[in-house]
């Protein structure tokens, strides 16, 4: 029987178990030095904040492996030896395989700051950084201030983690409003805004000089770039960015860029070594995606498609149109298609923007300026419905098109109020038009006839 | 673990301040069942449910105030009284000995049978006549602290959910229901008895909403002659209550499925939703839990069928002269609709059942019959192989005593807020089935958002684990969902959607995980 060796019990490596295991009757073993189960990574912030325990965000019950005839093998992989088709466990252990499937994730980015490895100082990714922030900030007595440095996602949720036990929380962002890079500006300064209003010392155009050091060797503060303001704190949370965590097969033969190098068929440049999630590198970008996409759902997607292949239906990783969504503290986000943001944005891509005049509301829709062809929306605390966007997007529809059905796409709980005429009205007034909303119909958005 | 500190957990100077207000007010209760005589009762009545509930509302503002809109439950799992700890278990043994006082000691509360009331009971009697004009009961007792409970705990809720308008909508209609129709309208109609409005009858006191089989005991002989005396406004109650279980909740439960009743209208849901609401997430969501569930809630739907058949039947006659409805064609009309109901199920919905759910239809509709047959076949005197009074005892302590109050309530801070609708009720199982197979309710999962957190689950009261659904990208359609919107509502990624849509693709088991190009799909969802 053919022995298939997954690293990594993530999302990635974790749906292709699933679904090799659908298909096959292979062995399946997944190697993992960071738990004994699969645990949902983007849920880990709850467990800190006390809305879960850390049981209840593994998503199987732990007889399901067994029971699926997946082996679970804790263990860290030292090497990969590509020749004898062998992984080193825990410098001693060795383990064959017949095919190889590495999804070892990401590790938090670190630049090299003056101190950067104190006590004190941490990432939020794994397991081990959540038990080790339980230590660095048990609550407001221990840490009396946090310092976040890096203004992304991770970084926001970090600091919602802390404000929820009361530690109060400077976050210094190098760029001049929160995650501009992605966001357009009228999000991001909406964000910008919710920050403040969750009490968060928000540092903008801000950039951390080094951490300091007490006698102990523990965090004492940090010192920021620009005014060499010294801020004293008892915890520094690194978020800027993550990193493909392959720095194990450095002699292994396997092609590495910043991840592992893969074609469409997440095969490396060895046989039978395959890579996928965050810490594979596609060697041309697809389509507007980046080259390494380090996001809960493009992790599932590969797990899907390699399973597919190596039950012998060779399969291309051809991943539909993007989406995505986050949290910032209250306020929801989801994006369906392209929308950039000024800096990332090319020429033909125009933007209609909407704010609620009081609530933390917005949405942001990109068009193409010549052909008014729909590239994608951001909303900000109205649900869409991923279906239609998927949909619209397929067929080609009009900005018009989406602003005269918008009722359709909405996914917000019953009795919620509507913004679709608030919406469509300034769309009018920007563009010089005069459409009218179409009535939400059940008819359209489950497509009967 | 000491030596790194523990995460905060107290509760504040002001909180704790309103725990003791809400505290003292209970101690005058508490204190007049212990015999002490409150010369002012009305006085000391007023003092002690104001008290109560300035403390519960004192408490939530503390907790709430100053908090922008959006979910609140940082820290649930760190407090022992929400996370099975030790205030838990008090809370629990507290609210359980309650009930048991409630349900087999009421005269330790102070109820006199034939003389003037004593104790706690007393001091409720100037609100009941103020009502109903007559003296207090334990019963009126436990309605008016069960309102209580409702009314201030439902404008915690509200005000936790402020910034969400299907749970603040479905928390009003659930504190109307209770203050209305439970608690008042019941109280007014009891001034009408004796009078020519009812032609000189007396009406049992009927909870409207309250609708068969959880009000287990509406057809029994006393109401039912309670009823036909009470000239044409007791026969249209009575036609009322055959036509709320036959006609409106089935087709309430097929167009809104039935969060309707449960989470917008029962007084058991309303308590639930609102007293229980901190304990949410007590639910157990393994698989194994799910086995139990359904075999106690099915069996307690037979129980609840033979023994309500059994007692109407006792009273009926058998001379067909007297009245057309006879002890014969009774239970020949139950045998036929029990067949009906089920040939429709096994023809038509037959896919949409497991294998076991089947097995389970087979057997109890099987035993039923069987029972019937025997009964005709047995000669007279008993129903069944029962004595109907004994059938009507056994349910009335073991369900609805026992279940109901004692464990499903008391049990809240260990089992969870809705271990008595999950486990126990029939009603909530009857429109289970319907909802399974003829509703167009459904939770919708939004395509491929989903992150596989565990909120939604974690914070389901019924135990249904909806992660395991909403991470394939299917929809949820479970017998058990009484809608109550908190998946939806603690869903980080606007995956979950309540709503009612075509019956056509309602249960959706293909894995449509959209964002993978549709040639994989197909292949995925090949089996």
């Amino acid at each position: 029987m053919e022995n298939i060796v997954i690293i990594g019990n993530g999302i990635a490596g974790i749906s292709a178990a699933r679904h090799i295991r659908k298909l096959s009757d292979k062995r399946i073993v997944i190697v993992s030095a960071e738990t004994d189960y699969f645990f949902s990574r983007t849920a880990l912030m709850y467990v800190y904040m006390g809305h879960m325990k850390f049981e209840h965000i593994q998503p199987y019950e732990n007889w399901f492996w067994e029971k699926n005839r997946i082996d679970l093998v804790r263990g860290y992989v030292n090497k990969v030896d590509t020749e004898n088709k062998q992984l080193l466990l825990d410098g001693s252990r060795a383990l064959h395989y017949d095919k190889l499937i590495i999804a070892t994730g990401s590790k938090p980015n670190k630049f090299g700051w003056p101190g950067q490895d104190l006590h004190g100082v941490q990432g939020l990714y794994s397991k081990q950084d959540l038990d080790m922030l339980e230590i660095n900030a048990p609550n407001k007595e221990v840490c009396k201030r946090a310092v976040i440095v890096g203004g992304g996602l991770i970084g926001i949720e970090l600091a919602e983690m802390l404000r929820s036990r009361e530690i109060p929380v400077t976050f210094l962002v190098r760029e001049d409003s929160f995650w501009n890079g992605v966001l357009p500006n009228g999000e991001s300064q909406l964000i910008n805004e919710h920050i403040l209003e969750h009490h968060i010392d928000l540092r903008l155009g801000t950039n951390l000089k080094e951490i300091v050091a007490d006698a102990h060797g523990r965090v004492k503060s940090i010192i920021i770039q620009e005014t060499g303001e010294e801020i004293p704190c008892d915890m520094v949370g690194l978020t800027a960015g993550v990193t493909p965590n392959v720095g194990f097969l450095q002699d292994s033969g396997i092609e590495l860029g910043r991840g592992i190098k893969v074609n469409r068929f997440l095969e490396t440049n060895v046989k039978d070594v395959y890579a996928i999630g965050d810490c594979a590198e596609q060697h041309e970008p697809i389509g507007n995606r980046r080259p390494i996409e380090a996001v809960w759902y493009t992790g599932r997607m590969m797990g899907e498609t390699v399973a597919q292949t190596i039950c012998g239906n060779k399969l291309e990783y051809k991943p539909g149109h993007w989406f995505n969504s986050a949290k910032f503290l209250d306020i929801e986000y989801q994006t369906y298609g392209w929308v950039f943001s000024e800096r990332g944005k090319k020429e033909e891509e125009q933007h209609f923007h909407w704010r609620h005049a009081t609530e933390k509301l917005c949405i942001t829709m990109a068009y193409h300026k010549d052909s008014n062809l729909f590239l994608g929306i951001n909303t900000f605390g109205i649900r869409m419905r991923h279906e239609i966007f998927d949909r619209w997007l397929t067929e080609g529809r009009s900005a018009d098109y989406v602003m005269e059905h918008l009722a359709d796409a909405n996914f917000d709980p019953e009795f919620f109020k509507h913004h679709e005429k608030a919406i469509i009205s300034a769309y009018n007034k920007e563009m010089g038009k005069s459409l009218k909303p179409k009535k939400k119909s059940l008819k359209r958005i489950f497509q009967l006839t | 673990m000491a030596l790194t500190g523990q995460p905060p957990k107290e509760i504040n100077l002001n909180q704790k301040l309103a725990s003791i207000t809400g505290m003292l007010g209970l101690t005058v209760l508490l204190l007049a069942s212990f015999g002490v005589n409150f010369q002012n009762k009305g006085l000391w009545l007023t003092v002690s449910l104001g008290m109560i509930t300035a403390g519960i509302l004192w408490f939530s503002y503390e907790q709430y105030k100053g908090k922008s809109a959006g979910i609140k439950n940082d820290g649930v799992w760190f407090k022992s009284l929400t996370n099975l700890g030790f205030w838990g278990w008090i809370a629990g043994l507290s609210i359980t000995t309650f009930y048991f006082i409630l349900y087999f000691f009421p005269k330790y509360l102070g109820l006199v049978e034939g003389g003037d009331n004593k104790g706690v009971i007393a001091l409720f009697d100037p609100l009941s006549k103020a009502l109903s004009g007559n003296p207090a009961s334990q019963w009126f007792v436990y309605g008016a602290l069960y309102t209580i409970a409702i009314l201030a705990f439902g404008i915690k809720f509200m005000w936790k959910y402020r910034h969400n308008r299907y749970e603040r909508l479905r928390t009003m209609s659930v504190m109307f229901f209770q203050t209305a129709f439970a608690f008042i309208i019941p109280e007014l109609m009891a001034r009408l008895n004796g009078t020519s409005v009812l032609n000189g009858g007396s009406l049992p006191y009927y909870d409207l909403k309250n609708i068969w089989p959880l009000n287990y005991y509406n057809f029994e002989g006393y109401r039912i002659k309670g009823f036909l005396s009470s000239g044409d406004i007791g026969f249209a109650m009575l036609i009322f209550g055959i036509v709320s279980i036959f006609v409106i909740t089935p087709f309430l439960t097929y167009k809104y499925g039935k969060r309707w009743y449960c989470s917008w209208v029962c007084g058991c849901g309303g308590l639930a939703e609102t007293a229980g609401d901190s304990f949410r997430q007590l639910s157990d969501k393994t698989v194994k839990a799910w086995n139990v569930e359904r075999w106690i809630i099915h069996s307690v739907i037979v129980f609840v069928t033979l023994m309500t058949t059994a007692v109407i039947y006792s009273y009926l006659g058998n001379d067909s002269s007297k009245y057309w409805l006879t002890k014969s064609t009774f239970l020949i009309g139950v045998a036929a609709l029990l067949t009906a109901v089920f040939a429709w199920v096994m023809l038509f919905k037959r896919d949409q059942l497991k294998k076991d759910a089947q097995y389970g239809a087979i057997g109890y509709f099987v035993i039923i019959i069987s029972l019937i047959l025997i009964h005709f076949y047995s000669g007279e005197g008993n129903v069944f192989l029962f004595k109907s009074g004994a059938l009507r005892k056994n349910y009335s302590f073991l369900i609805g005593s026992i279940f109901s109050g004692v464990i499903g309530t008391g049990f809240y801070p260990i089992f969870g807020n809705r271990a008595w609708c999950r486990f126990g009720c029939p009603m909530a199982g009857i429109m289970g089935f319907q909802q399974r197979l003829f509703s167009k309710f459904r939770i919708t999962t939004n395509g491929g958002q989903c992150i596989s957190c565990g909120n939604c689950s974690t914070y389901c009261e019924m135990g249904i684990d909806v992660r395991a659904y909403a991470q394939k990208g299917e929809n949820i359609v479970r017998s058990s969902c009484v809608g109550c919107g908190i998946c939806s509502a603690v869903c980080p990624r606007g995956v979950l959607k309540l709503e009612n849509g075509p019956l056509e693709g309602r249960i959706d088991s293909n894995q449509v995980l959209l964002g993978n190009d549709v040639d994989l799909m197909n292949l995925v969802n090949q089996k």
